[in-house]
C-alpha cells in the first residue's frame, strides 16, 4: 500500500520536531520509516546526508530487533551511540518509524530522553494514522 | 510502499537487487553510481566484509525526473546473496516496490540461481506479496565471458530455468563492462513507475480530496 503524507501531516510532524529540539538543545532530528524511506528532519547538520542517515538507522534497528529476539525480547526501543563530539540516539516510534536525534556536549543525554518520551506518544499518533490512511495497520 | 510526500511533491520508491551470492548485485550499482552525474544520484553506501561480500546491502538513491509533477526518487538496495543471510535479505525487502533478479551465467552457478529466486519468492510471499504482482526485471549477468575458461550457460537455458514461468522482462548483461546495467534499471523504473501511478490513480480521490483539502483549508 501507499503511504501518503499531506502538507497538513507534515506540518504537524515538523511542529513535534522543532519542539523536542528547540528544548532538549539537540541539533538535529529525522524521522525514517522502517524500510529506510526519510519523512522528515528538521535542524542544521550540513554534512548529514539525511537519505543515507534513514537507510542506515532503518538497516540499525533491524538489526538489533534481530539481536533482541535472540535474547528473547520482542524489540529494544531505544539505541544509543556515542561519539566524541557527536551523540546519536535512536527511539522507536510507534510500530513503523523511528526518530533518530543528534547531539553534542551542549545537552545531555538525560535531557534528551526526557525531551523525547514527551513527545513520543503525540508523534506516534500522527504516524500511526498516516500509515492506516495508506492501508497498513499500525 | 511507496511514500508519496505531498508536501515536497515527492514520490519515493525501493527497488532491491536480488540474487545469489556473487552474481554481480553491488557491481551492478556500482557501476550506474559511476556512469551517473552527482545531481542526479546520491552517495552510494556499502555495507560490507573485507572479502567484498554484501554484509548487508549497498543503497544508492536516484532522481528519475517527474511524474504529474511530481518527483521520483528511488532508493537502490542490494541483498547479500549468501544462504545464511536470510534474515538480512528479509530487512531489506521490507517496503519494496520492485526488484531486479540478478542470474549468474555461469554453469556452477545454475542450481544458486533458481534457488535465489525461490528464496525471493518465499520471502516477499512473508510479506503478503506474490512474485507474479511486483515489477520484477531479470538480468543474466557476466555475459562477457562467453569465450572464455569459464562456462556459461545459453541464455535459452537460463531463461527456462528462471523465466518460464514468470515471463518478466529479462537482459543479457555485464555489470563489470556496463552492458544491460542501464537497460535493466530502465526497465524496472518503468515497471515501478507504472505500477504506482496505477496505484495513485487507484487510490481512494475522495480521501485525497479530503486530506488536501484539510491542507489548503486549514
Amino acid at each position: 500500500m501507499n503511504v501518503v503524507i499531506t502538507r497538513k501531516d507534515l506540518e504537524k510532524i515538523d511542529h513535534c520536531l522543532n519542539k523536542m529540539m528547540s528544548s532538549s538543545f539537540a541539533h538535529f532530528v529525522l524521522l525514517a520509516d522502517r524500510s529506510g524511506q526519510l519523512i522528515a528532519h528538521q535542524g542544521q547538520s550540513p554534512d548529514v546526508d539525511t537519505l543515507s542517515l534513514a537507510a542506515l538507522t532503518a538497516a540499525n534497528f533491524g538489526a538489533t530487533a534481530e539481536i533482541a529476539r535472540l535474547l528473547g525480547e520482542e524489540e529494544f526501543t531505544l539505541l544509543f551511540h556515542k561519539g566524541r563530539s557527536e551523540n546519536v540516539y535512536f527511539s522507536a516510534v510507534g510500530e513503523h518509524t523511528i526518530l533518530v536525534t543528534l547531539f553534542d556536549d551542549k545537552t545531555s543525554l538525560g535531557l534528551i530522553r526526557l525531551k523525547i518520551g514527551q513527545i513520543i506518544d503525540e508523534l506516534s499518533t500522527i504516524m500511526a494514522s498516516i500509515f492506516e490512511k495508506g492501508g497498513k495497520k499500525s | 510502499m511507496p511514500f508519496i510526500n505531498f508536501s515536497k511533491d515527492e514520490i519515493q520508491c525501493k527497488i532491491v537487487y536480488y540474487g545469489p551470492g556473487f552474481c554481480g548485485k553491488t557491481t551492478n550499482l556500482q557501476y550506474i553510481h559511476s556512469a551517473t552525474e552527482d545531481k542526479t544520484r546520491g552517495k552510494m553506501v556499502s555495507i560490507d566484509t573485507k572479502g567484498d561480500r554484501t554484509l548487508f546491502f549497498d543503497l544508492l538513491s536516484m532522481n528519475l525526473g517527474k511524474i504529474r509533477g511530481m518527483d521520483i526518487r528511488v532508493q537502490l538496495y542490494t541483498v547479500p546473496g549468501q544462504v545464511h543471510y536470510d534474515a538480512t535479505r528479509k530487512l531489506v525487502l521490507k517496503g519494496v516496490d520492485g526488484v531486479v533478479f540478478v542470474a549468474d551465467s555461469l554453469k556452477v552457478q545454475r542450481k544458486k540461481n533458481i534457488e535465489s529466486l525461490i528464496n525471493l519468492a518465499k520471502n516477499l510471499a512473508e510479506k503478503g506479496i506474490s512474485i507474479r504482482a511486483i515489477p520484477l526485471v531479470i538480468q543474466y549477468n557476466k555475459r562477457d565471458l562467453d569465450g572464455s575458461d569459464s562456462e556459461i550457460l545459453a541464455l535459452e537455458i537460463l531463461e527456462k530455468d528462471l523465466n518460464s514461468m514468470l515471463k518478466v522482462p529479462s537482459f543479457p548483461g555485464s555489470a563489470v563492462k556496463g552492458t544491460g546495467v542501464f537497460e535493466t534499471l530502465r526497465e524496472i523504473s518503468k515497471l515501478v513507475v507504472k505500477d504506482v501511478s496505477r496505484k495513485i490513480m487507484m487510490m481512494d480521490k475522495q480521501q485525497l480530496r479530503v486530506s488536501e483539502g484539510e491542507t489548503t483549508g486549514g
